[in-house]
């Protein structure tokens, strides 16, 4: 093994900014591992390798680093320190240390002996999107990471077999040593085992993976390796990123949706000191500048004429102008062909619309990236995308690059929440560095960011539930429409997001118009069939609840602006809708809205956590809205929802307790419950600090948070135009409910109770004044119309 | 551009920028600071939070001249990771933070208000705290680890 040089040997005492640059310094890892034979290198502690990266082989394969190799996950040297690698990255919801944690436990070392390297194309493997609560049920089921560490200590236990002549099942292993149990004295440590070598094994689907009951580490709240580091001002965002000869660049975005340019004039800024470049690449433009103040003043100052633009809808007829779109792409869920005779034979029939509006991932950081395009091909990029694997195939395709010739550094930034605006800003550096040959850091304007980000889609959604005389549901009858326009880029599409588009490239169509064809299997990822229904698509039933008579009709629009995800995109929508309307039918049939939704409900493990959250929050069973109310002064309720994120990837349940003051129509949230059950908990305090934000999140949303715009352009621009709860307003008490199922597999959490918000307080709205709020956000405007109309 | 002076957490700087430049473009760029964020660049979110003469003030809207000479405190200036400011012990006793990107604005912001009104009514904290952003959400960790601060300046 190649010794370190002086001064490297204690990684621990280097500072973040050595490390990042030894970062910045290492050689292909992809390289290495697709290399020759033999080639046995020192892992630093920042996963480096000490020699400066060569050109990227020309022949380089695109699979990257191949997953189903150990070597591509682990690597152990002398020192038996152990550096891991994971294609699921830290976004500020504390998977860097819930992944330290299963990699400590499988391979049986203390933490700090563990170095764990995210989503670097050259260096990890490639596992498409951190998003979508996927990363525990990827990395900490059967797959993955989890078999990865599984596999490397059943590999270590079989080569201290081999030296310590002793049978596998006669050793223990502890802290990284392998003893003998009947001769502790005879020992082999990691580092003298596998230190500095490949382990050239594929994963072993059979490897043991550790059960829960025999866990040390997972299951406990190990703090976040990271908040020291943040709260000293220490850690390095992509935002801090500085490279040698590093430029500042500005973006100069369209003043109107759809306007094209039609020139720019760049003797405008011919004195604004500083500038180095003004770069136009079809409507894209940008100027780049020695200083970012420079290039602020440049970007300002620039001169451009842009055709008018598309013109847009008026925001007041959204809703109806998306029932009105043809051609649409449509789907059906589920469709018992009998919903129509259902409900003309039911009881009543309890209906009602539900609107939803845009709304934003609004990252409290805009969105930044650094570029270093070299010879105009060779491409190194410091993103916070959550792609970086996809993010890579689409830059070279902005570039005009071989993606061989490009590596994505994952740098975490501000909190994304989904697609805000790191992939696009990436592109956005990625030009102006290639036009400027030099490195380029870009961070968005606050207008920017927020005027052409891929927003929240807004949902318009009809609901009609036929109820027979006991007032039990017997038919479901649920249709939406929905605008999208762009998405993810994945692997080919950079014009999913606005400079992409901007550069040339056409987000993804709408696929095909239909009438909707039957669907083979029962597929609910986006909750738009609600909890109460069987779910029987071929004769199997997947849902979480007993009706029978079930049709779910989605219709996709064009949109005119971009969308994407945003935290439970679309299953907070459907589950706002559906959680409301079941109140409403519960209201109906005056039933306690806890005792409905049980009566309809067949999934033990949703009913238990809904009833674990009904105790915890001390529900009071009885009918809404409450008896004997006024239509004055301050009064207080209580409402519940409940969801299978997904429909298999996390059970919630919410209750919310409000005060109405209905002479200002003032909304105060007083306390909230949110209890979740995603199996096996990783680490109970990183749990509930997601649970609880997410669910504050929903809150701000559910209240707050509206994209607006003009006859030309979006105007909700800042935080005075898109409103968020503030860290100082009125904050209920916040209770979790964690619910820690050991003998199943693990599911996501990140998206489980922001799910539930707006429903759980509209009902709590309802069931304290007898108004029903059928439209996001809970403005007072329109609490105000609805108390009046009671 | 004109010679400007600032004292950042205890040491002295010359430097020859443009006086109008924003304060926070000096601290992050040409003092390569992590601590101050651009945000907003409009004063509405916190995150580019610094202690001016013990005050917390939002350097995305402060040009430098106006604070030539004076003495500057950020994030990175209260304490180390191995040897945090009490505020920063209790936010990481508390784990308050999720990407950590506003932490600027809420700890600096709670810090100057507390230091000058360490009898300050839990109210009160919220009203300082009225203008700061965190779209994570901690705020219940947040507002935890502040009254833990609040409380040992109370004694």
């Amino acid at each position: 093994m190649r010794k370190q040089p002086d001064g490297a040997m204690d990684p621990t005492s280097w500072t973040p900014d050595a490390s990042a640059a030894l970062d910045r310094l290492v050689v292909s890892r992809r390289d290495f591992l697709m290399g020759a034979g033999g080639l046995i290198v020192g892992f630093s502690a920042s996963g480096g390798i000490l020699s400066p990266r060569p050109a990227p082989a020309q022949n380089a394969q695109t699979s990257g680093v191949p997953g189903d190799q150990l070597d591509s996950w682990i690597a152990i040297g002398e020192d038996g320190r152990v550096t891991a690698y994971t294609g699921k990255c830290e976004l500020g919801q504390g998977l860097r240390t819930a992944q330290m944690q299963l990699i400590a436990e499988e391979l049986v070392v203390p933490l700090d002996r563990i170095t764990l390297i995210q989503c670097d194309t050259e260096r990890t493997p490639d596992q498409g999107t951190t998003s979508g609560s996927q990363s525990h049920p990827t990395n900490f089921n059967e797959g993955n990471l989890a078999q990865a560490a599984a596999t490397a200590r059943e590999a270590l236990l079989r080569m201290a077999a081999a030296r310590l002549q002793a049978p596998v099942e006669a050793l223990d292993v502890e802290d990284g040593v392998v003893r003998s149990r009947t001769d502790p004295g005879r020992r082999a440590d990691y580092g003298e085992l596998v230190g500095g070598k490949t382990f050239r094994l594929s994963l072993d689907s059979r490897a043991r993976r550790l059960p829960p009951s025999e866990w040390r580490v997972l299951g406990t709240p190990v703090p976040r390796a990271e908040i020291p580091d943040l709260v000293t001002g220490r850690f390095e965002h992509v935002h801090n990123v500085r490279v040698p000869g590093m430029l500042h660049g500005r973006v100069v975005r369209p003043p109107a949706v759809g306007a094209k340019l039609v020139g720019v004039n760049e003797e405008s800024v011919k004195d604004v000191a500083g500038l180095v470049k003004v770069v136009v690449k079809n409507d894209f433009v940008g100027v780049v500048a020695e200083k970012p103040w420079q290039a602020i003043q440049a970007a300002e100052k620039l001169s451009c004429e842009w055709s008018p633009g598309a013109g847009l809808v008026r925001q007041s007829d959204l809703y109806e102008h998306l029932r009105r779109q043809k051609p649409t792409s449509d789907r059906l869920v589920v469709d018992s062909k009998d919903v129509d005779e259902t409900l003309a034979r039911a009881a009543s029939v309890v209906s009602a619309t539900y609107r939803h509006p845009y709304q934003m991932h609004g990252s409290v950081g805009s969105s930044c990236a650094v570029a270093d395009v070299r010879d105009g091909r060779v491409v190194t990029l410091w993103s916070a995308s959550q792609a970086v694997h996809h993010l890579k195939q689409t830059t070279a395709m902005v570039l005009g690059v071989s993606p061989d010739d490009v590596r994505v550094i994952f740098k975490m930034g501000s909190g994304c929440y989904g697609l805000n605006g790191a992939d696009t800003v990436s592109y956005d550096a990625a030009l102006l560095s290639q036009a400027v040959g030099r490195p380029v850091r870009v961070q968005l304007s606050r207008q920017d960011e927020m005027a052409w980000e891929n927003y929240g889609y807004a949902y318009v959604i009809d609901q009609r539930l036929g109820l027979d005389s006991e007032g039990r549901i017997l038919a479901w009858d649920y249709e939406a429409w929905f605008p999208t326009l762009g998405s993810r880029p994945r692997t080919g599409t950079p014009g999913n997001v606005v400079t992409g588009f901007l550069a040339g490239f056409e987000p993804a169509a709408v696929t095909e118009p239909s009438p909707a064809t039957d669907p083979s299997t029962y597929e609910n990822g986006s909750n738009a069939a609600p909890s109460y229904v069987a779910g029987c698509v071929s004769g199997r039933c997947g849902g979480t609840g007993t009706i029978k008579s079930e049709r779910v009709l989605t219709h996709t629009a064009r949109s005119m602006f971009f969308t994407g995800p945003l935290r439970s995109p679309s299953r907070l929508q459907n589950t706002f809708a559906h959680e409301s309307i079941l109140d409403e039918a519960a209201a109906q049939a005056r039933v306690d809205p806890v005792a409905y939704r049980l009566d309809h409900l067949s999934d033990p493990r949703l009913i238990e956590v809904l009833k674990a959250v009904a105790r915890k929050a001390d529900w009071d069973p009885r009918p809404s809205p409450r008896r004997g109310l006024s239509k004055r002064g301050v009064a207080s309720g209580r409402g519940i929802a409940c969801v299978l994120y997904e429909g298999d990837n996390g059970y919630c349940a919410l209750a919310a307790h409000v005060e109405v003051d209905q002479d200002t129509a003032a909304v105060a949230v007083k306390r909230l419950v949110a209890g979740v059950d995603c199996g096996p908990i990783s680490n109970p305090d990183g749990l509930q600090n997601q649970v609880e934000g997410g669910t504050l999140q929903g809150v701000s949303r559910a209240l707050l948070e509206e994209v607006t715009w003009d006859e030309k352009k979006v105007t909700s621009v800042d935080w005075g135009t898109y409103r968020s709860l503030p860290l100082g307003f009125d904050l209920p008490a916040v209770e979790t409910v964690l619910i820690d199922r050991r003998d199943v597999e693990a599911m996501g959490a990140g998206e489980t109770t922001i799910t539930l918000a707006a429903a759980a307080i509209g009902n709590a709205i309802f069931d304290a004044t007898g108004a029903r709020i059928r439209e996001v956000p809970f403005a007072r405007e329109r609490v105000k119309a609805a108390l009046s109309g009671r | 551009m004109s010679a400007i002076t600032l004292t950042v957490n205890g040491r002295s700087h010359s430097l020859d920028v443009d006086p109008s430049t924003p304060l926070l473009y000096v601290l992050s760029d040409d003092l390569e600071l992590r601590g101050p964020k651009f945000g907003c660049g409009l004063a509405q979110c916190g995150a580019c939070t610094v202690i001016v003469e013990g005050r917390a003030i939002r350097s995305c809207v402060t040009p430098v001249e106006t604070v030539d000479g004076a003495d500057i405190t950020t994030l990175e200036g209260l304490g180390t990771a191995e040897n945090p400011h009490p505020i920063q012990r209790a936010f990481i006793d508390e784990q308050a933070a999720q990407c950590g990107f506003c932490l600027s604005g809420v700890l600096l912001t709670a810090k100057a208000f507390l230091d000058e009104n360490p009898k300050a009514t839990d109210e009160q904290i919220r009203q300082a705290l009225s203008t700061v952003l965190c779209r994570c959400f901690v705020h219940v960790r947040m507002l935890r680890a502040i009254g833990r601060y609040a409380r040992e300046l109370a004694g």
